[in-house]
C-alpha cells in the first residue's frame, strides 16, 4: 500500500516557483522623484491595458507607489499616457 | 521663493506666429505677476494618447518659473481657462526632490544640445 502513493511519477519535477525577494527599485537605485513627463519610465509600472500595477507585483514601497500613481495620473491628464488602451507595450 | 512648473497643450491648428504669440502671452503673464522664468522648453507637435476635443495631436510647452507666493498661479490658470487655443494645462509646485530633479534635467538637456 505504501508504494502506490509513489506510483504517481511526474515527467518533470514540479517547479515550485522560488519566492524571489522583491525589493523597492526606488530605494535601491536612489531615485527620489518620479517625473510625470517621461512616459517611457512610467510605462514600466503599467500593464497592457494601461492600468497601474499593484505593489505586490512590482514590490515598490508604499511611499514610492503613491508618487508613481500620482505621476501616472498627471501624465494621463496631459495625454502622455492613455487612460485605457489595448496592447500598449 | 516657491518653484513651479507648468505644461500646456495648444491646439494643432495654430500657425507659427500664433504659437509664438501664445507662448509670449503666457510668459508675459508670469513675468508681470512677479514670477521669474527659469527654463522653458518647446516639445513641439506630439501625438496625444487619446483625442482631446476631437484632435489627436497638440503643441506641448513646458515652463519652469519661481514666484514669491501662490497668487500668480490663480491668475495664470484663469488666463489658461480663458484662452480657447489652450486645450489642456497642468501646473505643479516643485518640492525639494522635484527641484533637484529639474536642475539635473536642465543640465542634461544643456549637455545634450552641445
Amino acid at each position: 500500500m505504501a508504494n502506490n502513493n509513489s506510483e504517481i511519477r511526474y515527467l518533470n519535477p514540479v517547479s515550485v516557483d522560488v519566492k524571489k525577494k522583491k525589493y523597492c527599485r526606488f530605494k535601491k537605485s536612489g531615485i527620489k522623484y518620479v517625473d510625470y513627463k517621461d512616459g517611457e519610465f512610467l510605462k514600466k509600472f503599467l500593464n497592457e491595458q494601461g492600468k497601474i500595477l499593484p505593489r505586490r507585483l512590482t514590490g515598490t514601497s508604499q511611499k514610492f507607489q503613491k508618487k508613481v500613481s500620482q505621476a501616472v495620473k498627471r501624465a494621463r491628464h496631459l495625454a502622455i499616457l492613455p487612460f485605457v488602451t489595448d496592447l500598449m507595450k | 521663493m516657491n518653484y513651479y512648473e507648468t505644461v500646456f497643450i495648444a491646439t494643432p491648428v495654430l500657425s507659427d506666429t500664433q504659437l509664438k504669440e501664445l507662448v509670449g502671452k503666457f510668459q508675459g503673464v508670469i513675468t508681470e505677476n512677479g514670477g521669474q522664468i527659469i527654463n522653458e522648453e518647446d516639445w513641439g507637435l506630439k501625438k496625444l494618447a487619446y483625442p482631446i476635443q476631437k484632435k489627436t495631436t497638440g503643441f506641448y510647452f513646458f515652463i519652469e518659473f519661481s514666484a514669491p507666493d501662490g497668487k500668480i498661479i490663480e491668475t495664470l490658470e484663469t488666463q489658461y481657462r480663458r484662452d480657447e487655443r489652450v486645450i489642456r494645462f497642468l501646473t505643479m509646485k516643485q518640492d525639494k526632490y522635484a527641484q533637484e530633479y529639474a536642475v539635473k534635467r536642465r543640465n542634461k538637456n544643456a549637455k545634450k544640445e552641445e
